[in-house]
């Protein structure tokens, strides 16, 4: 642990690709925490099937590919399927949770994340997967540094979605509507906004989302039926982190964690990566805890 | 003696001034009010005596103590308790059980969780309920009682606690007009017979007239105006707080 | 306070059956055993979740802590853990009844007294967690204690750990653990039947219907809450020990840390018999666990999105649970009733 905490330091062209995988699959995370962030705020639902959408856009993607259609071209089929699933998911369960206490959307949103890790398991089988996407590697500073091609159209695909998503919710009038039953759904119900389409619109954008982060995934990472939740806690670290409404402090969070587990994973080994982002999670909620006790009384 | 003290206490929320130097006394054994037009501080005080948050600047004191830095359960056993504006009840519990579990917490002791009830405490628990007019009702699930009962049960729940000093916010929203001057004559003898100080937070200008013999008003977070119920009513500043020519 | 009404003959019958049940159907011992230990996990986690509105996602945390502890516990009274653990099972320990039990229970005391010391120190971090924060936090520990496990070479790694091999027949074996568990189970519910009928008990229910008002009111709200998780993980502990002697291999994702499959079904089984009651957990877990065990192999591999689906539907369209549906089919038989009576002094019916 301690020899390669040395390595780094003797060999800085090292951090260079830690860096920048942490930051090209950091991208991805804040894609699926924007989504998480959505449906929280404008909802109050937390979602705890978040990573499983990610998992099932993912092999979505890898099924399509087997087909021959490269999974950047399936990408809005892999979308436009989760946004199906998302709005059938938003009116046959999600929609009696809305109005519930917490735990009730809490839990709903975890059975529907078992449902579909075992679904996914029956179907693909407990295989690992990658879906091949055909882009070469290159090397720089004498092969220290290896970043693949796909790595980084991956980062710009996600630049673009995450631009594509936020013009939308500024733009145009189904992105006002989300952002006005956001602040406060009965004004907005009462000014003519149909807030059951509106929930239910938010819901299934957060699965398309999810899916675009989940092809990505599926390409410059692996995927597996029980990877989700993993995904899941990323999501909740993230947003937790940031705060609910706060754009920057998700992408800033979101790429921090993709270094931070970059990191973790070479200094402590491979094997406690998964550790460090559960541990992260525990470590992000008391720091917020220590946060609130400043004040007298602890908030909800 | 002054039970209460408010000195220079200031709050503001990330720039919007609430409450600034603010200072008041509630004499022991009084019913002192406190008026003043929508968001002019009244709940925010409330909530910086009580220690839901804590203050910018001043001082507040206790009978003698002071409580400034204390947290909220602290100061609900040292005697001085709140009621809520939006009441606040343990909607799946019922009415009795509400009260049982309302006795004063000072001292107590960690065998103390473990104790049943005697069959004093709950003669005790159904005659304040018989007291507010719920002695029918309090085997039902509090959370099915209508808004105005449920202020009655809150009312109920802080004379259980036995406090010395009982913050009202807003005792009489919500409740029939023709139950007001029932309630009204309930606080008042919540405040002869059990010795309870009180300190009323009222919008209903003729309850809190008829109550209170000494009267705080409060516009845009300071204070305007102490006196009794007939200065306050003939005050052109309280008179001009409320229609708005500030 | 809320005295239970539950007539003497019910508990009578539950005990006759608790200890005829293995000798009638000597097949299913291990089977009744598993019902005794849903049963104490359901009761277990209501009183935290359904009594206390805390509703945890990770008290399988001292499930697996419990069995961890008392492993290493028991091992390390006659050998050296880190070599016993180092050999990955090729070494078991066998010992005599004396030795066995006796360290046996030894490794359950050090479980539970392990564990309330792990509620002390977590409940001081996560009960600063409301709602769903603190759902999702425990969930964290429970992840990450599985994380932990498995990376953490002297108590065996991802490999876990053997357990020492019972003295006698496996049949005796069935039978002896199943009266442990059954005893447990028998203890935990008694210890929370007679919390419940405590001050204790109203503490935590107005700490679940209203937080902020219970410290309003001056309740010792911290003091309850570590208290009620303290107690739960107490016998979660124990039971966690029994478990990892009874199974004889600890490991962290299947036998330690069951996230998915215990750790749920504790949630499940409370909702379903009725949260916040004293018998809905028992009620809950029983009809679970029948119905878990008559169904299971008839599914074919699609057991676990069948158990998704009933989550789901459990949770979105029958809430209340099976107690909760009778409190509110017949509220009188509850003792939710209107008074005739005006006051305490005046007879029935001079309204």
């Amino acid at each position: 642990m301690l020899d390669n905490l040395i390595l780094l330091t003797k060999v800085p062209v090292l951090n260079i690709q830690l860096l920048l995988d942490g930051l090209f699959i950091g991208a991805i995370f804040v894609l699926a925490a924007y989504g998480l962030a959505l449906v929280w705020g404008v909802m109050n639902v937390k979602n705890l099937a978040q990573g499983e959408f990610v998992i099932m856009g993912g092999y979505f993607a890898w099924h399509l590919s087997t087909y021959g259609i490269h999974p950047i071209l399936g990408m809005p089929i892999v979308c436009a399927i989760m946004f199906v699933f998302g709005w059938l998911l938003y009116i046959t369960i999600i929609k009696w949770v809305i109005t519930r206490d917490l735990f009730t959307s809490l839990l709903a949103t975890f059975g529907i994340a078992l449902v579909v890790q075992q679904a996914l398991n029956l179907a693909y089988g407990p295989e690992v997967r990658t879906a091949a996407s055909g882009f070469t590697t290159r090397s720089f500073f004498n092969g220290m540094v290896t970043i693949a091609e796909i790595k980084f159209v991956s980062f710009l695909l996600c630049i673009v979605l995450a631009a594509v998503v936020i013009i939308f919710m500024k733009r145009s009038r189904m992105g006002q509507a989300i952002r006005a039953t956001a602040q406060d759904a009965r004004a907005a119900r009462v000014m003519g906004i149909d807030t059951e389409r509106v929930y239910a619109f938010t819901y299934a954008l957060n699965a398309a989302i999810c899916g675009a982060a989940g092809v990505l995934i599926s390409m410059i990472w692996v995927i597996q039926p029980f990877y989700g939740v993993v995904h899941s806690i990323r999501a909740f670290v993230i947003v937790t982190a940031a705060g609910l409404g706060n754009l920057p402090g998700v992408i800033i969070a979101g790429l921090g964690l993709g270094v931070a587990e970059q990191y973790s994973g070479f200094v402590l080994g491979a094997q406690f990566q998964q550790a460090t982002v559960v541990g992260l999670l525990v470590v992000v909620l008391v720091w917020r805890q220590i946060q609130l006790s400043r004040h007298r009384q602890v908030v909800e | 003696m002054i039970s209460l003290e408010v000195k220079n206490v200031s709050k503001s929320y990330g720039g919007v001034v609430a409450n600034s130097n603010v200072s008041l006394e509630v004499p022991e054994g009084s019913i002192t009010g406190l008026i003043g037009p929508n968001g002019s501080g009244k709940t925010t005080l409330f909530n910086s005596i009580v220690g839901f948050h804590p203050i910018d600047s001043g001082s507040i004191a206790f009978e003698g103590q002071e409580i400034s830095r204390f947290r909220v359960q602290q100061i609900a056993r040292l005697g001085l308790l709140r009621t809520f504006q939006q009441t606040r009840i343990y909607d799946k519990m019922n009415c009795v059980e509400n009260l049982l579990i309302s006795v004063p917490h000072r001292n107590e002791g960690l065998r103390n969780m473990f104790g049943s009830y005697s069959s004093g405490l709950i003669d005790k628990a159904e005659h304040l309920l018989e007291f507010v007019g719920l002695y029918q009702k309090r085997h039902l699930i509090s959370g099915d009682l209508s808004f105005g009962q449920q202020k009655l049960l809150e009312f109920a729940m802080a004379l259980m606690n036995e406090p010395k000093v009982l913050l009202l916010d807003e005792p009489t929203a919500g409740i029939n007009p023709t139950l007001i001057n029932g309630l009204i004559d309930r606080l008042k003898r919540a405040n002869s017979e059990f010795g309870i100080t009180l300190f009323v937070i009222e919008h209903n200008m003729r309850v809190i007239m008829n109550l209170a013999k000494s009267i705080y008003c409060l516009a845009h977070g300071e204070l305007l105006v102490h006196g009794t119920p007939d200065e306050i009513q003939n005050d052109q500043r309280v008179i001009d707080a409320y229609l708005g020519a500030h | 306070m809320r005295s239970d009404q539950t007539p003497w003959w019910v508990y009578v019958l539950l005990l006759v059956g608790g200890i005829i049940a293995p000798l009638v159907f000597p097949a299913y011992t291990t089977q009744i055993a598993f019902l005794w230990l849903m049963i104490l996990f359901a009761l277990t986690w209501d009183l935290v979740g359904g009594q206390m509105g805390y509703n945890s996602l990770g008290n399988i945390f001292f499930f697996g802590a419990g069995m961890y502890i008392s492993a290493v516990v028991q091992i390390g009274m006659f050998t050296d853990v880190g070599t016993y653990t180092s050999a990955r099972g090729g070494e078991q320990l066998v010992l005599g009844y004396w030795d066995y039990f006796s360290s046996m229970f030894v490794g359950s005391i050090a479980a539970a007294l392990g564990c309330v010391i792990f509620a002390i120190i977590l409940g001081w971090v996560m009960f600063g967690l409301r709602g769903p924060y603190f759902a999702i936090g425990t969930l964290g520990i429970a992840l990450s204690a599985r994380e932990l496990a498995g990376t953490w070479e002297w108590i065996g790694g991802g490999s876990g750990i053997a357990m020492p091999v019972y003295p006698g027949y496996p049949d005796e074996k069935s039978l002896v653990f199943y009266a442990l568990i059954f005893v447990l189970a028998i203890l935990t519910f008694i210890c929370v039947r007679w919390l419940y009928s405590t001050r204790f008990a109203l503490a935590i229910n107005a700490i679940r219907d209203d937080e902020v008002k219970a410290e309003a009111m001056g309740i010792h709200t911290w003091r309850h809450k570590t208290f009620a998780w303290a107690v739960s993980a107490f016998f979660l502990g124990i039971s966690g020990a029994l478990f990892g002697n009874l199974t004889g291999f600890v490991e962290p994702l299947e036998v330690a840390f069951p996230t998915i499959t215990f750790g749920i079904f504790m949630v499940v089984m409370s909702l379903l018999g009725g949260k916040g009651t004293l018998w809905g957990p028992v009620i809950g877990a029983t009809v679970f666990h029948i119905v878990k065990e008559v169904t299971w192999t008839y599914l074919l591999g699609w057991q676990w999105v069948a158990l998704g689906l009933l989550i789901i539907i459990n949770v979105v369209f029958f809430q209340q649970g099976i107690m909760g549906w009778m409190q509110q089919k017949w509220p009188e038989r509850f003792g939710v009733r209107v008074d005739k009576r005006m006051s305490k002094e005046a007879r029935e019916g001079s309204t």
